[in-house]
């Protein structure tokens, strides 16, 4: 019995081969959207996992400098008489062709035990490790180039993060041209009794907590959150085209349901049937949405490693493994969604009458009953994102962000029939009121594309608004923030004196970029010297400022902040802020600094100086006539012998920001690509499976007068209203996403808010896409209705249809 | 005369091979004539009045509605010819289930540019519509389903009925009632009427008989 059972509703498949691929195509698409970006999320956050682990660094407290990036190996050296279990880390930037290494450099001596095993060699273990050329160790990517740049061998070892190259502390001094310094010192978790406190031994350290120093994976979650949640979204919007197709399928084979049953097919084994048929199509697809997903992953993982490096400064490893959980994952997704979009269909079965008669629109109609009620739902979802979106935090902007877009999900259906209903007595002729009325009755089998497609659209109204309204921002602050003609850095402080000293008389103005590392209102941050200067006064781009701040600041006695410690510390103008060493300041201004993950403040040059005397001089602005600009550079490079990349013009700065920025926002585009076109895939699913549906619509219009080629012509135009109504819809959807994403997600996520910009230039653009996409949708089930065989539509006068 | 079928062949191609349906049909009809088409199931009836409808093409022969070669008339020009000339009455009634009872009815005259307001109005009462005109066609029973297909029919006033079994889906008395009603009207109006149907008794109602067997025509 059961396997005749499964002959009869197989054989809906093999009869229907273009809609058993679109339900195929669909769930494949879902998962391999969903898995390739969780595939992204997992190599990222093993990778953050890798660095924190560096070291035991992600369970050990350390030492660092009170403020700036070293500290002096003298306190090492006190501390570890003192007897204090300490070990010495190095770390620090190396060149390296077009690139640069992370160089990390340890003592395996004072190491805390199980903190880094060396692995043995032909070199030999610890001898080799710290001898000079020394011994270095890299992962396996990173192995093989960073041999080039460096005295000793590279052996691969695991656990050490990508990009990150680990060797001996003192060998690794030298490279990084820091003899005597240190970046910090970690100190072992069983400490021996007795020990005078290390304040009174190094008062210039502070400690850190391991859930302070490992930040990195905090840090990124909002761009992980980003991703995961387009992720799901394109899963949903796959969803959408599983339900549309496998709904469509039980209400075509309501008849065979019945006969089985009529033949003495218990409802339970039938229920069995149709699931182990779901399960079946749930696992090929599913297989084929994680090989898929694995390669869109491996396609996006370069660009995510450059957005997560650019945001954060993470390293990321740009190449992906394949990972056994994934395969699981995927395919549990797939059938979690196949049982999902099939559950109603399977209730349905279950509660088939043996004597229920074949209605091949009762799926529809019932669908259409349910407009009201998930109107109402959407209602209800909007008034809840307009509630979430006034409320703090990352997740209350997030679960506006899914109230709205499921909430306008479910309105759409409504709002359509509401507008078709509204024009329809103004329709001029017969024809024209069949178009409409028709197109109503449409709308249930349709709604389901039609809101992926509305979902897409505004995804990419709303994500393209964030996008062009930051890149305006971020351009106009960068002509704002970038106002010297020429950055010089030397190669140290004398070096630098002797650059300003010969370029003074020069130029209108030498300005100092000095900057030390030191936490602010308990966060990390960055203090940065500024003279007293119009290139600040007159071009720095403030949101609010004190009377008069630039002279408050000037003399001292107060700083600027970033927007994003402003925020985090919920700092304003007039209020106090403690700077590292417990100076207390007043805060005289707050300004724009978008892309930086850490909280500034802008202190006069002087001042800076006075307070942390131990603060890099190798940097300079140089003010000058920009017609002068490129002969000083040049002269700047011949007189000092500074590397290319040491002295470089305001254009390659503003051109190196912008190609950073627009890396950053490479995977977004790609991702509302996807969606786009998955969305695509759902509306060419809906209207294949419906045109084989609509022949006894459709038959008895042409029998009564009208050609195949127009029934073609006004299927293809029913096609392209609908989007153009749905783009409608879409429009001020996406603008109040972005106004959510620019003003909520981002102030909660990265700390800056952002002003709104539209470009109706890129809607006119989309608007054409949508077109196309439903044009493209619709093109083919039109022409096959166009070269339909009169035999086929007279098939439906038959008296067995 | 209205309607010539001279000769028409007609032959399908099917898994066990090719089956001639129709060979060498011919029949006549005149305005105000009525004549039914009976034979045995899957003799060629429904494919014969398809070919006169332009819904189909027949291999061979001619066909002549209204003066006009339907065989020489391309895509446009027979749904012209379906618009302007022909009513068809389906056993399934085909119904458009956009459209309420009132739009339906007056669809075709409508695409026809035949619309006369008055005559709906009078077909509707005739057929008991009237208080059925609001109504969508899946509300409605199989009798009143097929009463509107007869007055979409012939609210375009055609010059041809072709009728497929109109009373095939439904129950004796209801078939009697409608087909009361159809031939009423169609005498009223002139029409010519080719009607297919089983039922020798409802065929000895209309004015003549032709029986197709054989994928021939034989008057009876």
């Amino acid at each position: 019995m059961l396997r005749a059972g499964l002959a009869a509703l197989a054989g809906h498949w093999r009869r229907h081969p273009l809609q058993l691929a679109m339900a195929l195509a669909g769930l494949a698409l879902a998962t391999a959207l969903w898995t390739g970006v969780q595939a992204i999320n997992v190599e990222a956050r093993s990778s953050y996992a890798r660095a924190a682990a560096l070291l035991a660094q992600d369970r050990l407290a350390r030492l660092v400098p009170l403020v700036g990036a070293r500290l002096d190996e003298a306190d090492f050296v006190a501390l570890r008489r003192a007897g204090w279990l300490v070990a010495p880390v190095i770390e620090g930037w190396m060149p390296a062709g077009a690139a640069r290494l992370r160089l990390v450099g340890i003592d395996p001596l004072t190491a805390p035990p199980g903190a880094l095993a060396l692995p043995a060699g032909e070199a030999g273990g610890l001898a080799g490790f710290i001898t000079p050329p020394g011994r270095f160790l890299a992962d396996a990517a990173t192995a093989p180039a960073a041999a080039a740049h460096l005295p000793g061998p590279v052996a691969a070892a695991e656990g050490v993060a990508p990009g990150v190259v680990v060797g001996d502390v003192g060998i690794v001094q030298g490279l990084l041209d820091a003899e005597g310094q240190l970046s910090r010192l970690l100190l072992w978790p069983e400490q021996p009794a007795g020990l005078p406190a290390w304040q009174a031994v190094a008062p210039g350290l502070r400690l850190e907590t391991p859930a302070a120093a490992g930040d990195l994976a905090r840090l990124t979650d909002s761009f992980h959150l980003n991703l995961t949640a387009f992720g799901l979204f394109a899963y949903v919007v796959g969803l959408f085209i599983v339900h549309a197709a496998v709904g469509l399928a039980f209400e075509q084979r309501r008849a065979t349901f019945r006969t089985l049953r009529a033949l003495g097919m218990p409802v339970a084994t039938l229920v069995a049937l149709s699931l182990a048929e779901l399960l079946a199509m749930a696992l090929a697809a599913g297989l084929a949405g994680v090989a898929l997903g694995y390669l869109l992953a491996g396609a996006l993982l370069p660009d995510v490693a450059a957005t997560l490096r650019g945001l954060y400064g993470a390293a990321v490893a740009g190449g992906l493994a394949l990972r056994a959980e994934w395969w699981a994952a995927g395919l549990a997704m797939a059938v979690a969604g196949t049982l999902v979009a099939a559950a109603a269909g399977l209730v349905r079965l279950a509660r088939l009458p043996v004597l229920s008669a074949a209605r091949p629109r009762a799926w529809a109609r019932a669908s259409a009953r349910l407009i009201g009620g998930q109107a109402a739902a959407g209602a209800g979802l909007l008034a809840l994102a307009l509630g979430a979106g006034a409320l703090p935090g990352l997740p209350a902007a997030f679960a506006a962000v899914a109230a709205l877009l499921l909430g306008a999900a479910l309105v759409l259906p409504g709002v359509l029939a509401a507008a078709l209903a509204a024009v329809a007595p103004t329709a001029r002729g017969p024809v024209a009121g069949w178009f409409l009325a028709d197109t109503r009755l449409q709308l249930p089998g349709l709604s389901l594309a039609l809101m992926a497609l509305m979902l897409a659209l505004a995804a990419n109204i709303g994500v393209g608004t964030m996008v062009s309204s930051f890149r305006l921002a971020f351009t106009a602050w960068l002509d704002q923030r970038l106002v010297s003609e020429l950055y010089v850095t030397a190669r140290d402080d004398a070096e630098a004196a002797e650059v300003r000293e010969w370029l003074a008389p020069q130029v209108d103005a030498v300005l100092p970029i000095w900057s030390v590392e030191g936490p602010l209102a308990g966060l990390p941050g960055e203090i940065y010297g500024v003279a007293d200067h119009a290139t600040y006064r007159d071009h720095w781009p403030l949101i609010a400022a004190m009377q008069g701040a630039w002279d408050r600041v000037a003399a001292g006695r107060a700083v600027m902040a970033s927007e994003q410690l402003a925020r985090r510390a919920g700092l304003a103008p007039g209020d106090a802020l403690v700077l590292p060493g417990g100076v207390r300041v007043e805060v005289a201004g707050v300004y724009a600094d978008y892309g930086n993950p850490v909280g500034q403040v802008l202190l006069a040059a002087d001042r800076l100086a006075e307070l942390y005397p131990q603060v890099e001089r190798r940097r300079w602005a140089v003010r000058v006539a920009p017609a002068k600009a490129a002969e000083l550079a040049a002269g700047l490079a011949e007189r000092f012998g500074l590397e290319e990349g040491a002295v470089v013009d305001r254009a390659a700065v503003k051109a190196l920001s912008l190609g950073l920025f627009e890396r950053t926002f490479a995977v977004t585009a790609a991702l509302n690509v996807l969606t786009l076109g998955v969305a695509g895939v759902a509306l060419l699913a809906s209207l294949v499976t419906l045109a084989g549906m609509r022949l006894p619509q459709l038959a008895p219009v042409w029998a009564l007068g009208l050609t195949r080629a127009r029934l073609a012509r006004l299927e293809l135009a029913r096609a392209l209203m609908l989007a153009a109504l749905v783009f409608a819809a879409a429009l001020p959807l996406g603008l109040a996403l972005a106004w959510l994403l620019l003003a909520r997600v981002n102030v909660e996520a990265f700390g800056w808010r952002l002003p709104m910009h539209l470009f109706p230039a890129d809607w006119g653009v989309l608007l054409a896409m949508a077109l196309a996409a439903a044009g493209l949708a619709a093109a083919g089930p039109a022409r096959r209705l166009a070269r339909l065989r009169p035999a086929e539509l007279l098939g439906v006068f038959a008296n067995e249809r | 005369m209205l309607l010539e079928v001279d000769g028409v062949a007609k032959t399908y191609a099917t898994g066990d091979g090719p089956v001639a349906v129709l060979r060498a049909a011919s029949l006549a009809l005149d305005a105000g004539q009525s004549l039914a088409l009976t034979g045995e199931s899957g003799s060629g009836k429904s494919t014969l009045l398809h070919l006169v409808a332009g819904l189909d093409r027949p291999d061979a022969g001619r066909i002549r509605v209204a003066g006009r070669e339907v065989g020489s008339l391309d895509d446009a020009g027979r749904a012209r010819l379906r618009r302007e000339t022909v009513g068809l009455i389906f056993q399934q009634f085909n119904l458009i289930p956009a459209l309420d009872v009132a739009a339906n009815l007056a669809f075709q005259a409508r695409i026809a540019g035949r619309h006369d307001r008055g005559w709906c109005d009078a077909l509707a009462g005739r057929l008991g519509l009237g208080p059925l005109l609001r109504r969508w066609p899946e509300e409605l029973s199989g009798g009143q389903q097929q009463r509107v297909a007869i007055g979409r029919a012939l609210a375009a006033r055609p010059r041809l009925i072709l009728a497929d079994e109109p009373t095939g889906s439904l129950d004796e008395a209801t078939g009697e009632a409608v087909l009361d009603l159809l031939l009423g009207l169609v005498s009223e109006t002139g029409t010519a009427l080719l009607m297919v149907t089983h039922s020798l008794r409802l065929a000895g109602r209309l004015g003549g008989r032709v029986h197709l067997a054989g994928g021939r025509l034989q008057p009876c």
